[in-house]
């Protein structure tokens, strides 16, 4: 009776493995159960992450599956019930020595010179499963040795074993089938089009995914030996996406860079720019050591130039920093000081930051955002959803900038979403994007007009949208109405403001209150550090500065008393000369800001600049003083992607000279200043901050450094998505590829091509509220714990464990110079303890500026940035700079045609802040009375023209010798 | 080196309405391409790509698949000489040896006038009659030297062009295959093959 129970309920199929039952999983395949259940078949052209095709036969096995054994493709074949798989047979071993010496027929065998040479999986099966000899001795084939098929990749022809890994790669999952097999028989060969490279982002995965040495990654070529390799595991931090990635170094420099695949990020995958910045980070400008400006140099802003910066020791830079900041702390005023920047720091770093601003420098005014994203509220106060969530949602509404230019990992996983899981995307934009081809819908609305596009939308009000969209409103409409909804925001265009695309995000929750959100920011942490308060009015952990201030001011010096000022603010005070001290972390107002002419007076009119940076940028040439910063790869800490993951970033080699990490930095000034931050090493800020942030509370160091947090934990008790189409687990011991010690307590290996996977935690396990909707989860959160959001809840009782928490370790370390936390009522002259505060919700307060009435003269700017950019990273990582596309003004031939103009040709185009003279490239992609300017391209481009006061930049384009248009 | 004429390209935007997938009329197109000039371009895969939505690299990748579409341009006439094993013991490789020497070419070339190209070819299904051999794919079965001597004769004097029709793949479909049995083409306004009347 049990046993037919257990019969009619079994969901599992079983299946004899070398003689030993095991259970799969219905229509796993038999690879894939066997390499769960601890046996390796040999392969080249399966991967876990793409259709299997059955190219190489090198994973054939003798399989009965009822009609007697044969020989079968296990990647081919899924598990049935009471199949015999027969991996060890005579039969088997024999299959795989003929398969492996017809691939050799024509290998060229230059292991000696190959880059794969000791992690390639062809030596290593060759070895495991091959012959020892060959018997073939006639010519082999012949192809010119590697030919570059991209900026950035290689090929070696001679080498491929036509597995067709690349080309798949290229084509499901990249989209981009700029390769494919050319020719037939004996003469196939991957190739591109001629003179038509393979010039997609995601290129470099084709290396790591290369089963021998036949792709070349152009940065690493002839760099390194696999086996003088070192290597940890870290956390991409080129975009906020969060890929995990592999760091792997020879002799203190980093070589290389591979994606480890982690299911609910970037499932291994990850783009060109993060896989090859790591160049910037051995570059030689690199900053080792302080600048002062000298005094005899001009005055801070006045055309200040590297050469009037002097290398310095840090005593006398911090005697200067202390010198400057004690003028302006005479100043009186929220304004004498403000801190921009922050995004490129770790989540540790911009703590340290925020809890120096606030309690030291006694300023509120602080930003990670340089005016170029969201207000700080929005991105903290909208419920959120984690990327497993958008890519699960019955539609996405995409109101962001181009995601395959910003954020491309996220691309792919929402694009992959739509073509192989039907969801439904509704794009609301001003341009077409890289999304375009994928969205059910596409709604263009008019620059400065996103609020109203939006509202009709979400209303069901078909009339309204740029342009005879009716049809294309009425159904996004639809669609938006039809299920979950997971709203995907940023800031479409640096060239309107963000406050319409703020209130479009609050006309959706007001219409569709389920929907969730998930940030399209892209700077790297920029959400770590908005988290961290790195942003006025926020205070650490996702509260705002009144909700919180009774909370910190028990752990903290001092809180402010009063909102600061954002970038937009600052900048603005500082171009009026309010500003007495500016501390840029990290950023470069002059690259970032949308309004360069305005960050241009801001720098002039800043009393004392004092810059935190890895590089010599545009704005820290202006500073007064410049801190060297240590930077990626040499510091440990964590960091927080789109979705709010915390991951943690493994150091791997050296800061150049005496650059050190930002928080060191802050922890240093503090005391210089007088204070005490409280902490002596990333361990101790990361256990402040799982203390005092409400949204980090219980993401312990332990558990982020467990199995559970291997791919990283998501904050404010956002659940995961559970099943989420989880890879087959794999096992690392026979996997081929370099094993190495990760930093990481779980016994896992990084396969660099993806043969033996690393080892998945079971997705299930540990997770939070595991398996159930975000959805779910978020109103059971709200319901109970007395409202305060989080899933994981705050009773009073959990509050008070944690009071007493602090004061121990108040206890501990009251006689070091830490003194963490003043013991709260620690006189006795304080009230009750404070309540963990609850997390910021935002709410619309202030409606949009409208846009201006259309001007038939002018045209309205969009300007969003490239992947490849003039920024610190591209710039500094030689594989890159060529890529970066300059900037061009792409305008609609309509618009282009009254003034006579070709591609190519020179436009003059001018705005309320400048003119530019920048190339013509006529785009019917691009709607009727918009132009496109890419922003921070190099040379002059779009922030030239921002007008970053105006609700939408107007622009006016004329030919050189004169004439303008657009015409009535 | 061209792009598909206005003409073929209003062809080709017939044709792709013909496919629920507008990627199932890629074979189709190419053999236009290859009727307007006698081999498919680069320009005209790239218009192919285009006309498509798909890329260049994959329309090479299937161009290139088969041997019947042609890379490069060929002559007026593309002999193709049969070694697979029937012929060969029948003298199939004594006969390209022949057609060598007559032409003046080796096998994979093209006669300087641009008249022939020959090509070494595997089993074309005519064992029964060998030694054969093709002329843009018509059959000559059973072939001696001196009748090979003398088609090319003739075909280079301009005979027996009804026998065999100049190089472009789609002729040969349309010669064999009654009007009303088209698989479209020759249907209202599509243009009739070289030679044909409806
Ligand atoms: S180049 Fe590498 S990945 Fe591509 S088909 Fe050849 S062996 Fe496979
Ligand atoms: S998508 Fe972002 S996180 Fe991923 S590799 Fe690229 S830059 Fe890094
Ligand atoms: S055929 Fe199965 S791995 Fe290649
Ligand atoms: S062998 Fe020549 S036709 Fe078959």
């Amino acid at each position: 009776m049990a046993e037919q129970t257990e019969q009619a309920t079994k969901t599992t199929v079983t299946v004899v493995l070398d003689g030993r039952e095991i259970e799969a999983n219905p229509g796993e395949l038999v690879i894939a159960a066997a390499e769960r259940n601890g046996v390796y078949i040999p392969r080249f052209c399966y991967h876990p992450r793409m259709r299997p095709v059955g190219m190489c036969r090198m994973c054939i096995v003798e399989i009965d599956s009822g009609r007697g054994p044969a020989l079968q493709p296990s990647c081919m074949l899924p598990v049935a019930e009471g199949m015999k798989v027969d991996t060890q047979s005579a039969l088997t071993k024999k299959a795989q020595d003929g398969v492996l010496e017809f691939l050799l027929i024509n290998h060229p065998l230059d292991c000696p010179v190959c880059d794969k040479g000791g992690e390639c999986p062809l030596q290593d099966q060759t070895l495991a499963f091959g012959p020892g000899e060959t018997r073939f001795v006639e010519e082999k084939r012949h192809f010119e040795k590697p030919i570059p098929i991209s900026e950035l990749v290689y090929l070696d022809r001679e080498r491929c074993v036509l597995c067709d890994r690349c080309t798949r790669f290229a084509k499901e999952v990249a989209g981009d089938p700029l390769i494919s097999f050319i020719d037939r028989g004996n003469h196939t060969q991957v190739n591109t089009f001629p003179d038509d490279p393979f010039s997609s982002y995601f290129s470099g995965n084709t290396v790591q995914l290369c089963p021998v040495g036949a792709l070349l990654a152009r940065p690493y070529r002839f760099r390194a030996r696999p086996w003088d390799l070192d290597q940890v595991e870290s956390t991409c931090t080129a975009c906020a996406f969060g890929c995990r990635v592999a760091l792997q170094s020879s002799a203190n420099r980093l070589v290389r860079k591979l994606g480890v695949d982690v299911d609910p990020v970037n499932q291994g995958w990850t783009c060109d720019k993060g896989r090859f910045d790591f160049e910037a980070v051995n570059s030689d400008d690199r900053l080792g050591t302080p600048l002062v400006r000298s005094t005899a140099g001009p005055v801070n802003g006045n055309g200040g130039s590297p050469v009037d910066l002097a290398p310095t020791s840090w005593s006398e830079a911090w005697d200067r920093v202390i010198e400057g900041i004690g003028r302006a702390r005479l100043r009186p005023g929220p304004e004498s000081i403000a801190v921009l920047g922050g995004a490129r720091l770790t989540n540790e770093d911009a703590y340290a930051w925020s809890k120096l601003a606030r309690s030291v420098l006694a300023t509120d005014s602080v930003d990670a955002q340089l005016g170029d994203g969201l207000p700080a509220e929005v991105v903290v106060g909208l419920p959120r959803a984690s990327i497993d969530a958008a890519c699960a949602a019955e539609t996405v509404l995409l109101l962001a900038p181009d995601l395959k230019e910003e954020l491309p990992v996220l691309y792919l996983r929402l694009r992959q979403a739509v073509v192989d899981g039907g969801l439904n995307l509704v794009e609301v934009s001003p341009v077409a994007t890289g999304m375009t081809p994928y969205a059910t819908v596409s709604v263009r609305y008019r620059p400065g007009e996103a609020a109203e596009v939006v509202r009709a939308l979400v209303s069901g009000d078909g009339g309204v949208g740029a342009g005879g969209q009716s049809d294309a409103m009425r159904r996004a409409g639809e669609l938006l109405r039809k299920g979950s909804l997971v709203c995907v925001l940023g800031r479409p265009s640096l060239a309107e403001r963000a406050q319409p695309i703020a209130a479009a995000a609050a006309a959706v929750l007001d219409a569709l209150p389920a929907t969730t959100f998930l940030s399209a920011l892209r700077r790297a942490n920029v959400h770590g550090a908005l988290d961290m308060g790195l942003a006025p009015g926020i205070l650490p952990g996702r509260v705002s500065l009144d909700e919180g201030r009774r909370w910190f001011a028990e752990a903290w010096p001092a809180v402010p008393a009063s909102r600061g000022l954002d970038a937009e603010g600052i900048i603005a005070a500082a171009a009026e000369g309010r500003v007495a001290c500016l501390i840029l972390l990290g950023a470069d107002p002059l690259a970032d800001f949308p309004d360069r002419s305005l960050a241009r007076r801001a720098l002039a009119g800043a009393g004392f600049v004092i810059a935190v940076d890895s590089f010599l940028t545009a704005s820290s040439r202006r500073a007064d003083v410049v801190l060297p910063a240590a930077t990626y790869g040499e510091k440990g800490g964590t960091t927080t992607n789109i979705e709010g993951r915390v991951s943690r970033l493994h150091q791997k080699i050296t800061a150049p000279g005496t650059a050190r990490p930002d928080w060191m930095i802050a922890a240093e000034l503090a005391w210089r200043l007088g204070g005490d931050l409280g902490f002596g090493s990333e361990d101790e800020v990361w256990d402040e901050i799982e203390r005092l942030a409400p949204s980090h509370h219980g993401l312990t160091r332990a558990r982020l450094a467990s199995a559970e947090g291997f791919d990283g934990l998501l904050a404010g008790g956002v659940a995961e998505v559970g099943d989420h189409d989880a890879p087959p687990t794999m096992s690392g011991a026979d996997a081929p590829g370099i094993q190495g010690p990760l930093g990481h307590t779980k016994d896992d290996s990084l396969a660099t091509t993806g043969m033996g996977h690393d080892v998945h935690p079971d997705p299930q396990a540990g997770a939070e509220p595991a398996g159930a909707p975000a959805g779910v989860a978020r109103a059971e959160a709200a319901a109970g714990a007395g409202g305060s959001g989080y899933a994981d809840g705050d009773t009073p009782g959990e509050v008070e464990r944690d009071a007493d928490a602090v004061e121990r370790s108040v206890e501990a370390e009251g006689s070091g110079r830490s003194g963490a936390f003043r013991p709260s009522g620690g006189g006795g002259d304080r009230g009750s303890t404070p309540q963990r505060p609850s997390p910021l919700r935002w709410s619309l307060v202030e409606p949009p500026p409208s846009p201006p009435p259309l001007d038939r003269y002018s045209l309205r700017l969009v300007s969003a940035r490239k992947l490849y950019d003039d920024g610190t990273l591209v710039q500094n990582s030689p594989s890159l700079v060529p890529l970066a596309p300059g900037a061009r003004i792409r305008v609609n031939p309509a618009d282009l045609s009254p003034l006579g103009v070709v591609a190519g040709s020179k436009l003059q185009v001018s705005s309320s802040q400048g003119r530019v003279v920048l190339e013509a490239a006529p785009d019917p992609a691009v709607p009727q009375g918009s132009a496109v300017v890419a922003f921070n391209q190099p040379g002059p481009g779009a922030a030239d023209l921002i007008d970053s006061t105006q609700p939408v930049t107007e622009v006016r384009i004329e030919t050189l010798s004169g004439a303008s248009g657009p015409t009535p | 080196m061209s792009r598909l004429s206005p003409d073929n390209e209003e062809l080709a935007r017939t044709i792709i309405g013909r496919y629920p997938r507008s990627r199932s009329a890629l074979i189709p197109l190419l053999h236009v391409a290859q009727e307007q000039e006698g081999w498919v371009s680069r320009d005209a895969m790239a218009h192919i790509a285009e006309l498509l939505g798909i890329t260049p690299a994959e329309v090479l990748g299937t161009c290139s698949f088969y041997g019947m579409f042609k890379l490069e341009p060929v002559g007026r006439y593309v002999v193709g000489v049969c070694t697979n094993i029937s012929c060969l013991l029948l003298g199939g490789e004594e006969l390209l040896e022949h057609c060598e020497a007559r032409l003046g070419v080796k096998a994979g070339a093209t006669t300087d006038d641009g008249m022939f190209t020959l090509e070494d070819v595997e089993c074309i299904a005519a064992c029964t009659d060998a030694p054969c051999l093709q002329v843009n794919y018509r059959y000559f079965l059973n072939i001696t030297h001196d009748q090979v001597d003398a088609l090319f004769d003739d075909l280079r004097a301009g005979r027996r062009t009804d026998e065999v029709p100049v190089h472009g793949t789609l002729t040969r479909v349309r010669q064999h295959v009654a009007p009303e049995r088209w698989s479209g083409h020759g249907a209202e306004g599509l243009p009739l093959p070289p030679g044909q009347a409806r």
